[in-house]
């Protein structure tokens, strides 16, 4: 552990709070440009909390101490897997203290936290809400896991600075399984961050809402901190995306020549992957709810056949 | 015998346990002595036998010969790492557990009340006692005396009709897997009729018997655990019992026959075959999937529970039919990795288990209610209760930082980097295992969200759970102490390895070593570059982070809020019964599931008046092994009824014809 390793931690967490909106708002200006509307400006969703944060927080009658905590909670969980995520460097303070499966442990803590706090209230949305979360948590959580086997498999390590270092800077070789796994992942990650077409992040005053439904009673503050922290999980996806199937870049020191090129690097990667999103949003159109379990069945099996896929060309 | 040994200390407390047991029976009605001095005593005992436990796990074996039992058959007695492990997670479990028993007895129970304390310290003696034997009679004795008094602890309120149903089914499964061991037993003594543990050891058995009496034990501990297709008693005895003693028998009695199979696979059969491994990979695999899938569309909180515990009993017999696999080839550092997250998920279970079972006790102390369609809110009339809850269910869906993950982490690191194995099939699908795992733990996740969120969530769904009351002063002490063992258990992993490196050393000869070289924080099980997770880093960030950021939210912009009615889109009218029901929140497993589950339904016809719904899960195998079981023994007696004449002439000709028989085959 060395000065720099400090400094390059704050700098990834810093980065994650700072772009994670931005990178909601560019996602959102290609959705629109594509779907020839005009486009909200970048920092909107910066625009949306800042009106949040000052606005008064009306809570239900029968809201409890639990419904409270969960935003301060469930934010805390994604800043503290967006600084787990290896982006700038794979040189972090950070990086011992959890591997890839207490990263789907941390997702899955905050998951069960907005779900509980979707029934607090009571209401027919909240409680519809947290069970279709939690139904696409069991599904994609496996699917999510055997990703980072398969990435773990191929760098004999679990630690994601490990697999990131052996991918981005082993000797160059080509791994079938990984294009299985990139697959799986997209499409876990399509579920995961509540977007089409598993669920629709605009749609409102719908049956087919999953995410939206849950936190329906949510205002002022705790809103806010709710849209910000998924602002971070799609970012800290979008940065695991990244780091597994497009490591290049990354850099294993932390010195600040260094983490400037990978910031540039990465903003650069962002970008790109903002628009597939996008692109993706546009071109598919929202599944209903039990075709979801097909969906993510297949990514699931499409990890396992990655796993399989390794193991036998090792054979 | 100059000094007290650990040995006699456990032995003391044991007996210790028998004593307040026959105070409590020769003074049934003193309400007060009772439940205010001889549970709490109880509990002090259990941190006694932890403790003492704690330090036999550090020293050599100890033994000891008891004049007790049939003349020239003493009771044989050992301690060692192992039995000291188990002793350890029996003595602290039970310290929460009796601790809560204390405030959960009610004065109406009359004279009951002497009868359970008996029953309950009888129990718990018993199985220290199971831990302790070394021999095949004592431990026989101790099994029994175990199984009756949690029979009779189960069928405490044996007026009602399920009750004893539920009793019977529990008795008659226990006496056909002891049936197993005893033969077991029988096998590995041989002809010598030596019933010794140690004699066991030392005699060589080859070719077939080895094997059968691994099945023989597999069977009988099996029986017991829960495995599959074993298992029926489970969700039937778990909910009918009290809940002090449903804590109990699911938190430790559960790992007496985890213990019992470790004991004769490891210590007693000198030679492991590679297939009992996969047999039990894939018993467990069936066990656990099939335990959280039927956990998930229960509706009565105790038979969730009471699911989710052979769920974890599967996982357990996962890791404990991979450990197997290593010894097989000789991989003493992964089959070390392999026991230890078996035995650390052993007494993590132990902790977060009691510690839901106890809080559904004081639910229904407080509602009357098992049934989750009929609660709801209480975490505004039960904070206590439903935070501590909380703790357990977190455990229990295997989340960091609690211990439940720890043990799954540990798993899952087994199960990735098999690639040393001679075997090639068996390196390719063992990693697969690891994704069955993975869903099994993300489904527990699903059951856990549905049981606290239908208990201590949302509206409550009757009028009278507004009158609901928190637990009392001792209730909470012992809730207390479980769950602080749920945090502590997933906060310093790293010491809880170190404590199990004896006991991996004991059984396959190997140890994780030095688990903590790279700083006492870092729990790398192999090399940090490989594996590396810290809770303290992980529990310590988030304990910054959230009164962090909600000091800043406070400090820069405000804290004010202001209560409304529910927004809910605008809907106006909200009543309980438009919340999920404990049904609609497992109907996504139904739906899914549909295969493995046998269900009738009844829909309703449109022009019904008033309609009604019906939908019944019921389990498979029941009607699939023990009616046609059931229906064999039937046919069987009713085909050798006839030679029960009812005439004693009758009667003497039998037992002259087999005399005849026997003298012309002895003769040749």
């Amino acid at each position: 552990m060395n000065a720099y390793a400090i400094l390059a931690q704050l700098l990834e967490l810093a980065t994650a709070l700072v772009m994670a909106p931005i990178l909601v708002g560019w996602v959102n200006q290609c959705r629109a440009w594509m779907q020839n509307r005009s486009a909200p400006p970048l920092l909107q969703t910066y625009y949306t909390l800042n009106k949040l944060f000052h606005k008064e927080v009306l809570l239900a009658h029968n809201a409890s101490s639990l419904f409270h905590s969960a935003p301060y909670i469930i934010f805390s969980c994604m800043a503290l897997a967006a600084a787990i995520v290896p982006t700038l460097s794979t040189d972090l303070i950070f990086s011992p203290a959890a591997d890839a499966i207490a990263l789907v442990g941390l997702f899955a803590l905050a998951r069960v936290f907005i779900a509980l706090a979707g029934m607090d209230v009571g209401t027919a949305f909240g409680t519809l809400g947290a069970r279709r979360e939690m139904l696409i948590g069991f599904l994609a959580e496996p699917a999510l896991l055997m990703v980072f086997f398969t990435a773990s498999l191929i760098s004999q390590s679990t630690s994601l600075s490990t697999i990131v270092e052996t991918l981005a800077h082993k000797e160059i070789a080509i791994y079938p399984s990984l294009a299985f796994a990139g697959v799986a992942f997209t499409m876990v990650s399509l579920a995961e961050n509540a977007r089409v077409p598993v669920d629709n992040p605009t749609t409102h005053l719908e049956l087919t809402m999953i995410h939206e439904a849950m936190i329906l009673e949510y205002s002022g503050r705790h809103l806010a901190l709710i849209e910000w922290a998924a602002a971070l999980k799609l970012f800290a996806y979008s940065c695991l995306g990244i780091a597994l199937f497009f490591p290049f870049g990354i850099p294993e020191a932390s010195d600040p020549l260094s983490l400037t090129l990978a910031a540039i690097i990465l903003v650069v990667k962002l970008a790109i992957g903002g628009f597939l999103l996008a692109l993706i949003e546009t071109l598919s159109a929202k599944m209903r709810i039990f075709r979801a379990p097909e969906f993510l069945g297949t990514a699931f099996l499409l990890a396992v056949l990655a796993m399989l896929v390794h193991l036998l060309l090792r054979a | 015998m100059s000094e007290l040994r650990l040995l006699d200390g456990i032995l003391i407390a044991a007996l210790g346990w028998l004593l307040i047991g026959a105070v409590g029976v020769v003074f049934p009605r003193r309400f007060t002595l009772i439940s205010k001095i001889l549970f709490p005593l109880g509990a002090a005992i259990g941190i006694v036998v932890a403790l003492l436990a704690l330090s036999a796990m550090m020293a050599a074996p100890e033994t000891r010969q008891l004049p007790l039992g049939l003349p020239d058959l003493p009771f044989h007695l050992r301690v060692d790492a192992l039995s000291a492990f188990f002793l350890f997670l029996l003595g602290a479990t039970s310290a929460g557990i009796s601790i809560y028993a204390a405030g959960y007895m009610r004065r109406s129970e009359g004279a009951q009340l002497g009868l359970q304390c008996l029953l309950y310290h009888a129990f718990l003696a018993s199985m220290a006692f199971v831990m302790l034997a070394d021999d095949g009679y004592a431990f026989m004795v101790a099994w029994e005396t175990m199984a009756l008094t949690s029979f009779f602890l189960v069928t405490a309120e044996h007026r009602h009709e399920e009750i004893r149903r539920a009793g019977y089914l529990y008795l008659l499964i226990a006496h056909v897997g002891a049936v197993g061991i005893l033969l077991s037993f029988g096998v590995m003594a041989g002809s010598a009729g030596d019933y010794t543990f140690d004699a066991m050891r030392a005699f060589s058995r080859t070719g077939i018997w080895p094997t059968i009496a691994f099945l023989l034990a597999l069977f009988g501990f099996g029986a017991k655990a829960g495995a599959l297709p074993m298992h029926v008693w489970l969700p039937e005895a778990h909910p009918a019992a009290p809940s002090p003693v449903s804590a109990m028998m699911s938190g430790v009695m559960l790992k007496t026959a985890i213990y019992g199979l470790l004991r004769v696979s490891f210590d007693l059969l000198n030679a492991q075959l590679w297939w009992w491994g996969v047999l039990l990979l894939v018993i467990g695999l069936a066990t656990a999937l099939f335990g959280v899938i039927y956990a998930a569309i229960q509706t009565d909180m105790k038979r969730l529970l009471a699911y989710s515990s052979i769920e974890n009993i599967g996982l357990i017999l996962v890791g404990f039919g991979l450990t197997l696999v290593f010894k097989s080839f000789r991989l003493p550092a992964l089959s070390a990795l392999a026991l230890t997250a078996t035995l650390y998920h052993c007494l993590n279970h132990a902790f977060f288990k009691s510690l839901l079972f106890l809080s559904t006790g004081s639910v229904l102390h407080a509602t009357g209610e098992r049934n989750l369609g009929k609660l709801g809110g209480l975490i505004h009339a039960m904070p206590w209760v439903a935070w501590l809850a909380l703790v357990g269910v977190l455990a229990s869906a295997g989340l960091p930082p609690l211990n439940g993950f720890v043990s799954e982490w540990l798993l899952l690191q087994s199960f990735l980097f098999t690639s040393g194995l001679p075997h090639g099939y068996l390196n390719m699908l063992l990693p697969v295992v690891a994704a069955a795992i993975a869903l099994i733990a993300a489904l527990a996740g699903f059951a856990m969200v549905k049981f606290f969120g239908v208990i201590f969530l949302g509206q409550p769904r009757e009028e009278k759970l507004g009158q609901a009351h928190d637990a009392g002063r001792l209730e909470r002490i012992g809730l207390l102490w479980l769950a602080s063992g749920c945090f502590l258990l997933g906060l310093v992993p790293h010491m809880i390895i170190a404590l199990l490196d004896p006991v991996a050393q004991l059984l396959v000869g190997g140890g994780l070593g030095e688990v903590t070289p790279h700083g006492w924080w870092l729990l790398a099980p192999i090399h940090p570059d490989r594996a590396s997770y810290s809770a303290a880093v992980f529990f310590g960030s988030l304990a910054c982070f959230i009164p962090l950021v909600y000091w800043l939210v406070h400090r820069f912009l405000h804290g004010r809020f202001t209560r409304v009615p529910p927004w809910d889109c605008g809907f106006p009218l909200q009543t309980p019964r438009m919340q999920d029901t404990a049904e609609g929140f497992g109907q996504p497993i139904r739906r899914i599931f549909t295969s493995f589950l046998r269900r009738t339904r009844e829909h309703p016809s449109p022009f019904d008046t008033a309609p009604r719904y019906r939908s019944i899960v019921e389990d498979p195998i029941w009607y699939a092994v023990y009616l046609p079981v059931a229906r064999l023994v039937e046919r069987a007696t009713r085909l050798i009824a006839f030679l029960q004449q009812g005439r004693i002439a009758i009667y003497l000709m039998y037992s002259f014809v087999t005399l005849l028989v026997l003298l012309v085959l002895t003769r040749g």
